[in-house]
């Protein structure tokens, strides 16, 4: 099932990376967007899976007893969708307001507006 | 958005949806959800409300402005450290008391005030997105 | 111990709320809280002299094994009394002089400040903290000098100052990171014991060089001296206290305090009283040439900074306690002498001393405090100058002919410039100035009448100095040392060399302007020597930073992009291809469900819907939908509270990309075939070094994981049985805490890009 994964991961990877290089400031974001999940899966994929058991000890034990999934890279993923959110709607009402005062979406013409 | 049903779900939703978003706050610790979850879901119903009415009406039920909110929610997570430096220890060791209230056995800790202070940002912060935006929209309608 | 050193920095930020109760009364009140350290200091007088310093640690970053250390010996107690005694007088002055002066709540702060931070340097034990109050004192004088900061020259001073002696301080760091690594300790008191461990590392004269590099240009020494006089745009109480009794010392003080751990070697001789040797004579010589008041003290601050330095080189007992005692006088007559050229410029409005005479007349305790001043610094007794400089004589006369010579040639040229800025602006008759001049207020003379009086009465009974100066010198020699200090040594060597300066001294002043005109030659090279390799640097900065940003900062996002990307994929395909072994990659096919085969595709497709859509809107569904299935990712995988997550900033992410499409233009295509053929290769090879990358990380496990921990102690200290919400707000809290700070500025970011409006179309 890594492989499936690994394959999905490269993917995202490629089309944000390409997406991040586009002209267009709003398909930059859905680049940005892309290379997120992308991230999010890797991070995931990497600590190895394991299927449909969640890290959570059961009630009456003290700790994990069995395989369950490995809980560090949900706690770093967990924040690092919440943050990306963030990211993106910065980034999205950054482009909107480049927008409206340039009057293009074209990063190019956005380059030489700082005079 | 002008569609009844929308608007009268909403209204049950935001209710409802409110009571879950506590309740995964509270459960977070022992089970799947936490300060995170929880307020996504509490800012997604008020998202909800402010598409099916308006922003004005959906603002309503905040007791204060966004700001505001994201402020106790970063100072409720940065204080519930401090606690633990006025015994000594260093920075955020959590710190846990069985508290008895009305009989109910309560097992109260700071890391549970840290994950409020969460929850609080995470709506907050949203909000103050949404209601940018959508402000934005409706004076341009 | 701490609460001495901190709370100076605590009284500071008061400072300017403190000011806004009492304006008037602010300077005498604040002067109180130095008055107050230097009474503890002198409490713990007793036990310095006795051989038990106090010693004080604060676990700081113990993870990291620095400690918050603290040492009160005899070096650290000399200097801190000089801190706080001469800083009591100075912020006691500075309420007068700079009466009505707007900003004066910001000179309190950073004086206060600077004070602390002073007194951090001397006290600390521990390398890293010194240099942290180091820098913090670069920093203040920073603003001190740039204090009238309307004035163009005063901004360039200040920025030269810290220029130069900021980047001393990088080269400082350097070294004290180097000499920790080499030592095994950051505590000078441990490497001190061991100091064979510095000493005998290859690397050692590169320490030397880093450490030289930060003292040097603290205390001005050639050829980086030329930042002191410049610095002179400050208030006179600034210069008073930073440029002449404290912070130019700083770098003086390294060098005896590192002297246990680096001295003694030959580099050390040679450099080190090379330079101070070099350092004295230049800028004697150059103090001869200046008309400013507060310049001529500058540069025989230079001078006498340049004496310790050279003294601290040659090392030994005697150099060491004529160090001590030199640089005690100095304290002594410099600070009084700064204190009445500001008080000659507060009244008379000029600094000049070819237009000040006969000033005795009107400002006759002045004069007094400046005579005794001038005086000490010419080495005359019965004053402590007389003292200082026969101790200095001794230790030369120790040493060799050489050094012997220099220090009676500076030693005459100083005895001119004490004269010319101690007692000209006095004698003779009264001149025209722009104010019409009279003895300034009480606090203005309060400084250099005590500091004369002192001069006067540790000349006339030099025993009573003694134990602290021995103490101060013990420390640096790191053995007991009695000194004995008199005025009246007999008639031997050391008198005739003192007359003989004396001697030579009168004949300089008088012959001024000859020897002036016969010795002009020389100036051009010392004088615009350095300074103008300062000015060539800095226009090679500028210049090289304009241009490496021309090339590299082109302001095109996609090609910065391409390079960062493309030079990743290649190094990482490179390494891969040439060292690693395919084989470890475990591919197993078999055990994929049907579902996950289905949820797979349907990312794929999504994926690449969204690269190839047409419009906003398709992008947006397409994109919403790779977010649904990495949500079912989690689900399959067990993790509930991320699929949870992911679902609803999914939902809040469409919303808001509906709202943003709202206003932005349709999808366009800006770029031409080749660009996109070659942006998608680009991606491709990034794309498939990330599959390769997981597949390498899923097969192949180096280290056991850190989770196994957080499974075991999530419920018995976490108290939680959801360990990812344990992780996030327990174990990993302060993360959290840092994550969320995050998130609230991004949404206080979209807010006032939305709601602060600067006109819409433009910059109103």
């Amino acid at each position: 099932m890594e492989g499936l994964l690994a394959i999905v991961i490269g993917v995202l990877y490629a089309s944000g990376v390409y997406m991040l290089m586009r002209r267009s400031i709003v398909k930059l974001i859905i680049g940005l967007a892309l290379l997120a999940h992308g991230a999010s899966l890797l991070v995931f994929t990497a600590a190895g899976l394991t299927r449909a058991v969640p890290p959570v000890i059961p009630e009456g034990a003290k700790a994990i007893t069995g395989t369950v999934a490995d809980p560090l890279p949900q706690a770093l993923i967990l924040t690092a969708i919440v943050i990306s959110f963030g990211v993106q709607a910065f980034a999205m009402v950054l482009a909107y307001r480049a927008y409206q005062t340039v009057g293009t979406d074209d990063l190019d013409g956005m380059k030489a507006t700082d005079t | 958005m002008n569609s009844l049903i929308l608007r009268t779900a909403s209204r049950f939703l935001l209710i409802l949806l409110f009571q879950f978003s506590v309740f995964l706050l509270l459960r977070g610790h022992n089970d799947p959800g936490g300060g995170f979850v929880g307020g996504l879901v509490l800012a997604a119903a008020l998202t909800l409300y402010a598409i099916a009415y308006d922003v004005r009406s959906m603002r309503r039920f905040l007791p204060c402005r966004a700001q505001t909110i994201i402020a106790w929610g970063l100072l409720a997570a940065a204080g519930s450290g401090v606690w633990s430096m006025f015994k000594g220890q260093p920075f955020m060791t959590g710190q846990w008391a069985h508290v008895y209230f009305f009989g109910l056995d309560l097992h109260l800790g700071t890391p549970l005030l840290f994950d409020i202070g969460v929850y609080l940002t995470v709506v907050g912060v949203v909000l103050i997105v949404i209601m940018s935006l959508a402000e934005e929209v409706e004076e341009e309608d | 111990m701490i609460v001495v050193v901190l709370s100076g920095f605590a009284l500071a930020l008061l400072a300017p709320s403190l000011y806004r109760l009492s304006a008037r009364w602010a300077g005498c009140v604040f002067s109180i809280f130095p008055a107050v350290l230097a009474l503890w200091f002198l409490s713990h007088m007793g036990e310095v002299v006795g051989g038990h310093g106090l010693r004080f640690t604060y676990p700081w970053i113990p993870a990291m094994g620095l400690e918050l250390s603290f040492n009160l010996d005899g070096l650290g107690l000399l200097f801190a009394l000089a801190i706080t005694v001469v800083g009591t007088l100075i912020i006691t002055y500075a309420g007068s002089y700079l009466h009505g002066h707007p900003s004066l709540p910001r000179f309190y702060l950073f004086i206060l400040m600077f004070m602390a931070s002073m007194l951090g340097v001397v006290l600390s034990d521990n390398l890293i903290a010194l240099f942290v109050f180091w820098e913090l004192t670069s920093v203040t004088s920073y603003f001190l000098i740039g204090y009238d900061h309307d004035k163009d020259t005063a901004r360039a001073a200040a920025l030269q100052a810290l220029i130069v002696t900021g980047t001393g301080g990088l080269a400082l760091m350097a070294g004290v990171l180097l000499m920790g690594q080499i030592g095994g300790s950051f505590e000078i008191s441990a490497l001190a014991a061991d100091n064979a461990a510095v000493q005998g590392h290859r690397l050692y004269p590169l320490v030397l060089a880093l450490v030289f590099a930060g003292a040097f240009t603290k205390s001005a020494q050639v050829p980086f001296h030329f930042w002191l006089p410049s610095a002179m745009e400050a208030p006179t109480p600034v210069s008073a206290y930073l440029h002449s009794a404290t912070m130019v010392k700083a770098g003086v003080y390294l060098l005896a305090r590192l002297s246990p751990v680096l001295g003694g070697s030959d580099i050390w001789l040679y450099v080190v009283t090379g330079f101070g040797a070099a350092t004295m004579l230049v800028s004697a010589y150059q103090a001869l040439y200046q008309t400013d008041l507060k310049k001529i003290l500058a540069y025989s601050t230079v001078s006498v900074l340049g004496t310790l330095t050279m003294l601290i080189g040659l090392g030994g007992k005697y150099a060491i306690q004529a160090a001590m005692v030199f640089l005690m006088a100095h304290v002594l007559y410099k600070a009084a002498l700064f204190l009445v050229a500001g008080s000659i410029d507060h009244e008379t409005g000029t600094r000049d001393v070819r237009q000040l005479g006969g000033l005795r007349k009107t400002m006759p305790i002045i004069c007094a405090g400046a005579a005794v001043g001038a005086l000490s610094m010419a080495g005359l007794p019965p004053f402590f100058g007389f003292v200082g400089k026969e101790a200095l004589y001794e230790a030369l006369t120790h040493d060799n002919v050489l050094v012997t010579v220099v220090g009676v040639l500076t030693s005459m040229l100083l005895f001119a410039v004490a004269w010319l800025a101690g007692i000209r602006p006095f004698s003779g008759e009264e001149t025209h100035t722009p104010k019409h001049p009279h003895d300034p207020p009480w606090t203005m003379w309060l400084g250099p009448v005590f500091l004369g009086c002192l001069s006067v009465l540790f000349g006339l009974m030099p025993a009573l100095p003694e134990k602290l100066l021995s103490a101060a010198a013990g420390s640096v020699l790191g053995k007991e040392v009695h000194m004995h200090l008199a005025l009246w040594h007999g008639f031997n060597a050391l008198l005739v060399l003192s007359l003989v300066t004396f001697a030579l001294g009168v004949l300089v002043y008088l012959n001024l302007a000859r020897l002036q005109r016969v010795t002009e030659f020389a100036l051009p090279v010392v004088r615009r020597g350095p300074s103008q390799w300062y000015a060539l640097w800095l226009r090679f900065l500028n210049w090289s930073a304009v241009g490496q940003t021309r090339v590299l900062q082109n302001g095109y996002l996609r090609l910065y992009l391409a390079t960062i990307m493309t030079v990743t994929a290649v190094l990482a395909w490179y390494t891969f291809l040439a060292h690693a072994d395919a084989g470890v990659i475990e591919f197993n096919w078999g055990d994929i469900g049907v579902h996950e085969w289905v949820l797979g595709i349907v990312a794929l497709v999504a994926s690449i819907a969204t690269v190839r859509a047409k419009t906003f809107l398709r992008a947006v569904v397409a994109l919403g939908v790779v977010g649904y299935s990495v949500a079912l990712f989690f689900v399959l995988y067990g993790a509930p509270d991320l699929a949870m997550t992911q679902f609803l900033i999914e939902t809040l992410s469409l919303i808001l990309f509906v709202f943003v499409f709202y206003y932005m233009p349709p999808f366009k295509r800006f770029s031409t075939r080749p660009v996109i053929m070659r942006h998608a290769a680009i991606g491709t090879a990034v794309g498939a070094l990330f599959t390769l990358l997981v597949l390498v990380a899923t097969s192949v496990q180096w280290h056991p994981t850190i989770s196994t921990y957080f499974s075991a102690n999530s419920y018995l200290m976490g108290q939680g049985r959801n360990i990812v919400n344990v992780i996030l707000v327990d174990f990993r809290g302060f993360d959290t805490l840092g994550e969320i700070t995050v998130l609230a500025v991004a949404g206080i970011g979209v807010y006032s890009l939305i709601r602060l409006r600067l006109g819409k179309g433009g910059d109103s």
